[in-house]
């Protein structure tokens, strides 16, 4: 680090006020990996006895579980995703300008919404089995076969159908800038357009899919509310066992560590497989789509509409049946103020969250040194930890600093401070971005990899400044990636839960919050009205800046 | 050149971000400490009488509408505002942890005893005495030192399908883990707290062998492996899936008082046993709460709890949210009291508590998911 900070400090021309701006920057990247470090550091306490009991009992349950659970999302988005974003880059097809932007909203829907609804209407006093037992005439559940959707291939397929879309977003953008000519010739050198798909675009659009997929699985990875909810024990599941049913806070984060380097073996692997490649981008004239026509269309609109249909169109239309049959008085729901909040938390977090992961990405590119590398990756590896972990790894230096400025300030002026960043907004931000900063990173950096230097130099020798040509050659090629990490964040904000509920100031709730409440209590007709609201309210910046992105590519 | 061009693009990068930062920093942030008026809880009717300024914190994992009725005629009553943190009990007991000595907290409500239980021997809360709470609660249902206090029962009990089974052949938990119901169970998981009170009074009454030989048997006799809640336990019964099912009594009630015909038809289709009455007493859990180790305000969060035990706020929680009061004398819930009297296993709640993490454990061994 020293050397890279001389280096730094002598290109400086105003050293005495910029000087301020690399120690600002060590000390954002040393905030943001905190919790993470904390959690990690468990590591290094004995372990407790619990372990043994693990060992014995559960754990071989929870490792099988997380490892199909994982697989299963990571094939499953990638497939999804690459189909969907070829389909919708590469083709012509009817309905096509209207499934390009709706492809997107079932990154608004949160897994354990679609989880609890699905279960609702599935089960066998839901709508579809009583719609059924009417039909048929069936008289109990002996009386014909029903798969159940609580086991951890409906919980497969709930997390694939809210995640693809990470895939889908990178991977379609990628597709699209990679531009006629090198498919062109590939063509004429002989290849069927099958073979210039899996040999020229596929290999291509690489780091934009491993960076949307490795985000699925980190999600995958930290869900607790679906997995819970449908009694398949994944490695998360048995932190918050361990943690808040054994009563074991140690174990619990020594579980929690050994995920979250679990996690980091597999960004370190979509790391290197990245850095592998050298080859630079056609940024040419656009292909021409391939047109789509009869049962091919058919396919493709079947194929993009499915994960819609699925994700988003079902789902909300189950919400609004169930909001429209329920007696509920909802009266007494604040969904103004609620709205409030979390939009508030969620826009705030992502400008926040899209600038740190800008300024990260391009101290990587600029420095690509060992030690910057490994500090930029811890610093966005918090999307692989629980919420909860996190929540707690935020909660115990705040407190720590809190009660170290309040008894300074006793000392020194005799004032009590109370407490200042816990349970304040700040903190709750604070946490989004230790947890949520993956999602902004990987979209700006698989975006700014495609800044190849020469790209500068070409720049430069034609005479554009520095400043030109970040505005005229960076930031037209960074753009669609930043939108994306905004998009991301404000999703994400918008259904997180562990942290919001464990760091929220008095009196202070958001829609994700009240969801839950209702949702754990086993009253789903009450959690109706906010779960649609959040899937209004997040679809609305999800629409502005897919329909940004769009305009350009 | 390329080198030297790369930093300096590095660097006006850098700048612009850095702008950008600062002025979300200093723009775009909220304040960090909340103003008074932005809540969400419709405290704002309430006017402050006696004590205009006076602020009680409270950290709850309970979440009812109706308890907001409570908490509003609290202030009604004293001026005294509430200030309400909500959240599950494991995640408050961090909070309370991280914030040590200055923890803005007055009042802890958990819904269950283990982790009130939980919250003492970690040193978080603080024994007070009071008159009232001594006399209106029972004994088995407070800590001794005054620790914690009992608000409201909940009875777990044994759901039957009327068509299949006969109820005179289940009369203890212990019958669960007989052969002859093999596939014919539903429960939740056992991370359920319900689920680890029940194991945890079994563990008081009979001892570990014996409850953990019982979680190898129910485990055994599962019809499938625990999922979902206890509301879809009762309805697995009532489909056919399941014979017998654990659940807490308001999620019946709740059902009962439905007014969806898929609804009525679960509540037609399944009976309610109490189970042990030639014994020990059905298991019931509690929901408590107990005065934070550091509260600032130590006189009215006794009076909060008071009042949580009074009549008026006896009658809200047994009307509104179908729970058992704690103070004799309240009428119970028409639905609920349309189930019978029953004989509650009387052992002290600390009990519960101090059994949490090895029910836990036995039912790890015992294959009781």
């Amino acid at each position: 680090m020293p050397r890279i900070l001389r280096s730094y400090i002598q290109a400086l021309p105003l050293r005495g006020v910029l000087i301020l701006l690399p120690l600002f920057l060590i000390i954002l990247v040393l905030s943001i990996a905190t919790p993470i470090l904390l959690v990690l550091s468990s590591l290094a306490i004995n372990a407790s006895t619990v372990w043994q009991h693990l060992f014995d009992t559960v754990l071989a349950e929870y490792v099988i579980n997380t490892l199909i659970l994982v697989t299963g999302v990571g094939v499953g988005v990638s497939i999804l995703g690459v189909t969907t974003g070829w389909l919708i880059a590469m083709c012509e097809f009817w309905g096509r300008s209207w499934l390009e932007w709706l492809l997107l909203l079932p990154l608004a829907a949160p897994a354990y919404i679609l989880a609890y609804i699905y279960t609702d209407s599935l089960e066998y006093y839901g709508l579809l089995q009583r719609g059924l037992r009417g039909f048929f005439g069936w008289q109990s559940a002996s009386d014909y076969w029903f798969p159940s959707i609580r086991n951890i291939w409906g919980a497969i397929l709930i997390l694939v159908v809210v995640l693809y879309p990470y895939v889908y977003l990178l991977a379609r953008v990628s597709f699209l800038k990679q531009g006629a000519g090198i498919l062109e010739a590939s063509r004429v050198l002989g290849c069927s357009a099958w073979g210039s798909f899996w040999r020229v675009s596929l290999p291509l659009a690489r780091p934009a899919i491993a960076a949307g997929m490795s985000l699925a699985v980190m999600e995958a990875l930290n869900d607790y509310g679906t997995v819970q909810f449908f009694g398949v024990n994944t490695f998360s599941v048995g932190i918050y066992r361990t943690w808040f049913n054994l009563g074991d806070r140690a174990a619990a984060m020594q579980l929690a560590a050994l995920l979250t380097l679990f996690s980091f073996i597999f960004i370190l692997l979509e790391f290197w497989s990245r850095q592998k490649q050298s080859f630079s981008q056609n940024l040419g004239k656009f292909t021409e789509r391939y047109q789509l026509q009869g049962w091919r269309a058919g396919g493709a609109i079947a194929l993009c509409g499915l994960p819609v249909f699925l994700g988003f169109i079902l789902p909300t239309g189950l919400l609004l049946q169930l909001y429209f049959t329920s007696s509920t008085n909802f009266s007494n729901h604040n969904f103004g103020e609620l709205s409030k909040n979390s939009l508030v938390l969620a826009g705030g977090t992502a400008i926040l969250g899209a600038a740190i992961a800008l300024i990260l990405a391009y101290i990587q590119r600029t420095y690509p040194q060992r030690l910057v590398i490994i500090g930029v990756r811890v610093a966005a590896m918090g999307y692989g930890i629980p919420g909860a972990v996190i929540a707690v790894g935020i909660l115990i230096p705040l407190g720590y600093l809190d009660n170290l400025i309040d008894r300074l300030s006793q000392d020194f002026f005799g004032i009590t401070t109370g407490l200042i960043f816990s349970g304040s907004i700040l903190a709750i931000i604070y946490a989004y971005l230790v947890r949520f900063l993956a999602t902004a990173f990987n979209a700006v950096e698989s975006s700014l990899s495609q800044v190849k230097p020469h790209l500068d130099e070409a720049a430069h020798s034609l005479g554009e400044g520095n400043f030109g040509t970040i505005r005229r050659v960076h930031l037209p090629i960074v753009r669609s990636g930043v939108l994306a990490g905004i998009i991301f964040l404000f999703v994400d904000v918008l259904k997180e839960l562990p942290a919001t509920i464990v760091l929220r100031p008095a009196n202070f709730e958001t829609l994700a919050v009240r969801v839950y409440q209702y949702a754990s209590d086993e009253r789903l007709a009450e959690a109706a009205l906010p779960a649609l609201t959040i899937l209004a309210v997040g679809i609305v910046p999800v629409l502005i800046l897919s329909w940004k992105i769009s305009r350009r590519f | 050149m390329s080198k030297f061009g790369r930093r300096v693009l590095f660097r006006s990068g850098l700048t612009i971000a850095g702008v950008m930062v600062g002025w979300i920093a200093a723009k775009g942030l909220p304040p960090l400490s909340l103003p008074n008026g932005w809540r969400s809880l419709e405290l704002a009717n309430a006017q402050p009488s006696k004590n205009p300024n006076q602020v009680l914190t409270l950290y709850s994992s309970r979440h009812y509408d109706s308890d907001n009725a409570i908490y509003t005629s609290f202030t009604e009553k004293t001026g005294i505002k509430i200030n309400l943190v909500e959240a599950d009990a494991g995640k408050l007991i961090e909070r309370l942890k991280a914030e040590g000595s200055k923890s803005p907290a007055d009042v802890v409500i958990t819904v269950d005893a283990g982790n009130l239980y939980r919250m003492q021997t970690e040193g978080l809360l603080q024994p007070v005495r009071s008159k009232i709470l001594e006399t209106s609660i029972p004994a088995n249902l407070r800590e001794p030192k005054g620790n914690w206090f009992g608000l409201t029962k909940r009875a777990r009990v044994i759901f039957y399908n009327k068509e299949k089974v006969n109820p005179d052949q289940i009369t203890n938990y212990e019958d669960l883990a007989n052969p002859k119901w093999r596939g014919k169970v539903a429960v939740r998981t056992s991370s359920n707290i319900y689920n680890q009170s029940l194991l945890s009074s079994m563990i008081a009454s009979v001892g570990a062998p014996k409850t953990e030989a019982w979680v190898k048997g129910i485990a055994s006799n599962f019809a499938r492996q625990p999922e979902g809640n206890d509301t879809a336990q009762i309805m697995a019964v009532a489909s056919g899936k399941a014979d017998l099912a654990i659940a807490n009594t308001y999620y019946y009630v709740r059902l009962a008082k439905s007014n969806k015909p898929e609804d009525q038809e679960v509540v037609k289709r399944v009976g309610v046993i109490f189970p042990n009455q030639a014994n020990r007493g059905t298991h019931v859990n509690i929901s408590g709460a107990g005065v934070a180790k550091n509260a600032p305000n130590r006189a009215a969060a006794i009076a909060f709890i008071e009042h949580l035990a009074s009549r008026q706020s006896q009658e809200v929680f047994a009307k509104s949210n179908n729970e058992y009061p704690v103070l004799k004398g309240v009428a119970l819930d028409p639905v609920l009291g349309s189930l019978g009297q029953f004989k509650e296993d009387e052992i002290n709640a600390v009990e519960l508590g101090r059994y949490a993490s090895e029910s836990v454990r036995i039912s790890d061994r015992g294959g009781w998911r």
